[in-house]
């Protein structure tokens, strides 16, 4: 039962963290229509979350969403660091999204078969929102690698630097194993072959050097507990919109 | 309660079809296909909602006149969420794809069975002129359920409802 638990979590903090930061996008986006994408995009993946949470409150007695989002420790956090980074510049965030959202693709494709039916549900739903954020990625990566040497070396230095934090999406806990024996997920392993197939696929066809697989180098830590610093700052910020305005609906 | 003309199901779905998408207002909920279910016994009327995405923020609006208006038919009424059902733009009426054209907004694709290919997004009439020769621009517009495409025919953009 933790095991569920856990990954239900850490997916949910991924979704909230991620949809948060690219919210930051609202209004100074580099052209209007990525304004509107990237918020979209914080959107759905806040919608995503309060499902996550949803389930952790019906099926495990977990408190009430807003709780969940809102009132937990820095340390009671299971995203992974790539989603806590600041938005930086366009390149990163746009990247960012590139490499999170083809794990979240997956990832709730396989999701969708499995065992656990509240999950499997909500997996259901889910994937078809996430191609659209897969789709938008994918155009502007292949766009920008084909522009001016400028904004291919761009791109490639943002892929350089997120790379090892993408690799701790995959980071996995000790919990997993029963994920994996009783049907629930296929497990980090499986989903990391996939995406690295995936995304090396697009970024190739842009030219883009793919960075080699260091686990060493994985920026790991965000599934139990330990996180960047950027983390507490973004917590901070959102309690305090949701205690100045109590009504808010999110 | 002892009504003496009792309400029928038939009447809380007349009573449904009055209450409009906030986001698109010449279509009805059920138009939509976003009620799953009516549940009615004499006290009282169970409503099944199936929201489009996961997290719509029009959702609470809509449970909302979804109460109020068939209240007014003088029985009390609960808006259930209902997370088993999974919906697809491809359980919207032809009628109701012929509404939102006309309204100005391309309606969705058909995409067999949730397999969403750019091809099949490719395939998408502009609501003014009806030519094809149309281009992506977007996946995202103004609200979560719409796309920005361009037509090179009438040199317009329009938006498209996402087929998913
Ligand atoms: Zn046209």
């Amino acid at each position: 039962m933790s095991g569920i638990k856990d990954l239900l979590f850490k997916m949910a903090d991924d979704a909230l963290i991620i949809g948060h930061r690219n919210s930051e996008w609202t209004g100074i986006g580099p052209v209007l229509e990525e304004d509107l994408a990237f918020s979209s995009m914080a959107q759905d993946k806040i919608g995503h979350a309060f499902a996550l949470y949803t389930i952790l409150h019906e099926s495990f007695g977990e408190a009430e969403p807003d709780t969940l989002a809102f009132k937990r420790t820095e340390k009671e956090f299971k995203c992974c660091q790539l989603v806590e980074l600041p938005i930086g510049e366009y390149d990163f965030s746009l990247m960012r999204h590139f490499l999170f959202d083809h794990a979240e693709s997956l990832r709730y494709e396989m999701l969708a078969n499995s065992s656990f039916q509240p999950l499997a549900q909500v997996a259901k739903k889910v994937k078809g929102e996430i191609k659209y954020h897969v789709m938008h990625a994918d155009s502007w990566i292949k766009q920008l690698s084909n522009g001016t040497e400028e904004s291919k070396a761009r791109m490639q230095s943002a892929l350089n630097f997120a790379f090892p934090y993408a690799l701790g999406i995959f980071e996995t806990v000790d919990s997993e194993k029963e994920l994996i024996d009783s049907n629930v997920f296929l497990g980090e392993a499986e989903l990391q072959k996939r995406w690295l197939e995936n995304v090396s696929a697009i970024l190739q066809g842009a030219g883009l050097t793919v960075p080699a697989v260091d686990p060493s180098k994985a920026v790991n830590g965000g599934r139990k507990g330990f996180h960047s610093e950027y983390l507490q700052p973004l917590l901070t910020e959102m309690c305090e919109v949701v205690n100045t305005d109590p009504d808010a609906e999110w | 309660m002892d009504h003496s003309i009792a309400i029928t199901e038939q009447d809380i779905w007349l009573a449904l079809e009055r209450v409009k998408d906030p986001e698109i207002p010449v279509l009805s909920l059920v138009d939509m296909a976003m009620i799953s279910k009516v549940e009615l016994t004499n006290e009282k009327c169970v409503i099944h909602f199936t929201p489009t995405f996961v997290g719509c923020p029009a959702l609470d609006m809509m449970k909302r006149d979804i109460k109020t208006e068939v209240e007014l038919l003088g029985i009390a009424t609960e808006v259930v969420l209902d997370m088993n059902n999974t919906w697809s733009s491809d359980k919207m009426s032809t009628e109701a794809k012929t509404k939102l054209e006309k309204f100005g907004i391309a309606p969705p694709v058909t995409i067999d069975d949730s397999e969403l290919t750019q091809e099949a997004l490719d395939r998408v009439r502009c609501p003014h002129c009806h030519s094809t020769d149309t281009t992506l621009r977007s996946a995202f517009g103004s609200t979560l359920c719409r796309a920005i495409r361009f037509c090179f025919a009438c040199k317009q953009g329009f938006e498209q409802f996402k087929p998913i």
